[in-house]
């Protein structure tokens, strides 16, 4: 199963990644977002997959699941919503301003 | 007392929060803010006068006890730190408010300072890895609200490059989480430190501090510096220079805490790589510093020599060099925050930003000509400011550790420093002045005030030096030998048993 996810993950990052080195500005933006999924799925996986054990020390026999990577995860997807909704709206402004979305006119000149 | 320790990074939060309701009393804005700051400059003092009565301190949040729960450490070396920068962002917010404008105060610019200070203060305080990511978060989500505000053309397109390169940053530091989380087990720091103590030089653990290395190379403009000159000579100048004082900085704290705590076992290949993209950043600042010819443009590639001058004292790691490491970093702060205030004064009074096109400030401004020479020499480590004892004692480690090629690289660069302030200096500031008595645009005694301010600071750091020097030599002391700041953290008997097992 970890090695499955594994793969999972390794699609995503190649997935954003094409989206990234694209020259629209949305379709990066969009592999922004699907980076940081690649991201939390690592997190996920790295503590362990679900084994039906419970995360309460001490309250049952054990083994434990080591519920430490959802807090991570939580936290982690907190912040991604938040700066992909700022670098949306950032992005809006910039298309409107600029008059372009490509990132090839969005370069600027060396002059300035 | 130990509870003071939350208090640099809930303070500004919890004012930034209320200043937005503030919105349009501008006046009461102004006055909370500098009041928030003044007030954490006052805590870490308190804080830092106990650091060296009981040693380092800390809190458990919860009371959850450590390595389980989030905690807050303060050692010399992160309360000097987030005092220097508590300082320089207090002046550097008392120039915006003479200079920024009323539609930026409006426009929630003070909350944003007062949120990215906490994040700073965070940062510098936390110790526990992934706390650490939060706080970069809350300071960098700021910095991006910062940086576009004002919505120019040029200051979008930037923005936005500033913002995406931030956040694959932000990924592989959580990457690099994700890895460590799963090779050793912790995210406490100390914990952290202790499990690499015993698995020794285990290449997967050198693979997650190179990984670390390359996050936290990209936040400081260490060799990836290529995002930098171009973000941090749009904005408006007093957040330039907060830019310029703080964001490198924290990037630098995280990695003298990486390779000192974190990873000290591994360093002939982590310092050795160190030392190689220092001496390459070193290398280009210099470089781009030498062909810059706009003022903003040369002002940025200082901040990358000063970036690698520090690093180069990280890698050469001997205790004398850590102690130049942190007295350099206190320096750094106020001197860039000076210079970007200098170079934004320049383009305020003659509205230009080439240097060939500005001549004969100092005969218009001789106050403001005399403050721009004083950031030189203080940049260049002319005793007696305050960047001399940084690079005599990181120019002593180096001879220690026998590490002669950063030695070099770093006392050329110094000259190179000198040589392109100086090109400003006498393009700009000397020869005929082409303002005329009419058009000269009036600098008032209030801008020139946080300048005055922060060459104040840098004499006093200079000429205080001794004063300042017991804490220097524990912080260095700390970070040269982490059991001390393992012990205070862990149970001192129960961490080494792990060990020794």
């Amino acid at each position: 199963m970890e090695s499955l996810i594994l793969v999972l993950v390794g699609v995503l990052v190649a997935v954003a990644t094409y989206l990234i080195l694209s020259k629209q500005l949305l379709r990066v933006i969009l592999g922004t977002a699907v980076l940081s999924h690649a991201a939390h799925l690592l997190i996920l996986t790295m503590g362990g997959l679900k084994k039906g054990d419970v995360p309460l020390l001490e309250e049952s026999e054990g083994p434990y699941t080591d519920a430490l990577p959802q807090a991570l995860i939580l936290t982690a997807i907190v912040i991604s919503f938040a700066v992909t909704a700022f670098v949306l709206v950032l992005g809006y402004r910039a298309y409107k301003t600029n008059d372009s979305a490509n990132f090839d006119e969005l370069r600027g000149t060396p002059d300035e | 007392m130990s509870n003071m320790i939350v208090l640099p990074l809930i303070v500004p939060v919890i004012t930034a929060i209320l200043l937005v309701f503030l919105r349009e009393n501008v006046f009461l804005q102004r006055i909370i803010s500098l009041l928030t700051l003044s007030f954490v400059v006052l805590i870490s003092v308190i804080l830092l006068l106990e650091i060296q009565k009981q040693g380092v301190m800390r809190i458990d949040f919860s009371g959850w006890a450590p390595p389980f729960g989030i905690l807050f450490v303060a050692d010399s070396f992160a309360m000097l730190l987030v005092l220097v920068a508590n300082i320089v962002a207090a002046i550097c917010l008392l120039y915006a408010i003479f200079s920024i404008g009323k539609s930026f105060e409006k426009m929630y610019f003070y909350p944003f300072v007062l949120l990215m200070v906490a994040g700073v203060n965070g940062s510098f305080l936390t110790g526990d890895i992934f706390n650490l990511f939060v706080c970069f978060e809350v300071m960098l989500l700021a910095s991006y609200a910062l940086i576009s505000l004002g919505g120019d053309k040029v200051q979008l397109r930037e923005a936005l490059k500033y913002v995406l390169i931030n956040i694959v940053a932000s990924w592989i530091f959580l990457v690099a989480l994700a890895f460590l989380y799963g090779t050793v087990g912790t995210l406490n720091m100390a914990h952290i430190s202790v499990r690499v103590m015993e698995a020794g030089a285990n290449p997967l653990i050198t693979t997650v501090a190179l990984i670390f290395l390359i996050v936290f190379s990209l936040k400081a403009g260490l060799l990836l510096f290529f995002w930098l000159p171009g973000s941090y000579s749009v904005p408006p100048t007093a957040i330039a220079a907060l830019f310029a004082a703080l964001l490198t900085k924290v990037g630098i704290y995280a990695l003298v805490r990486t390779f000192t705590l974190l990873f000290p076992t591994n360093t002939e290949v982590t310092h050795m790589v160190l030392g190689i993209m220092a001496g390459v950043t070193i290398i280009a600042g210099c470089m781009g510093a030498l062909a810059g010819r706009d003022v903003r443009t040369i002002a940025s590639y200082n901040v990358l020599i000063g970036v690698g001058f520090i690093v180069a004292g990280l890698a050469i790691g001997t205790e004398s060099a850590l102690q130049g490491v942190t007295y350099y970093l206190m320096h750094d702060m106020v001197a860039k925050a000076m210079l970007f205030l200098a170079v934004g004064m320049m383009m305020y009074v003659t509205g230009e930003t080439v240097i060939d096109k500005m001549s004969g400030l100092i005969r218009n401004y001789p106050l403001f000509g005399w403050l721009f020479f004083i950031v030189m020499c203080s940049l260049a480590g002319i005793p007696p400011l305050s960047g001399f004892l940084g690079k005599v004692l990181i120019g002593q480690g180096a001879i220690e550790g026998g590490n002669f090629v950063l030695l070099g690289l770093g006392f050329l660069s110094s000259l190179i420093v000198l040589y392109s302030l100086l090109r400003i200096f006498l393009s700009s500031f000397f020869g005929e002045t082409i303002i005329s008595l009419e058009d000269e645009k009036p600098l008032p005694k209030r801008m020139v005030l946080p300048l005055t301010l922060l060459a104040a600071c840098t004499i006093g750091l200079g000429i205080g030096a001794e004063w300042l020097a017991p804490y220097v030599t524990d912080a260095a002391k700390t970070l040269y030998t982490p059991s001390i700041y393992i012990d205070a953290v862990l149970d001192g008997t129960t961490w080494k048993g792990e060990v020794n097992k």
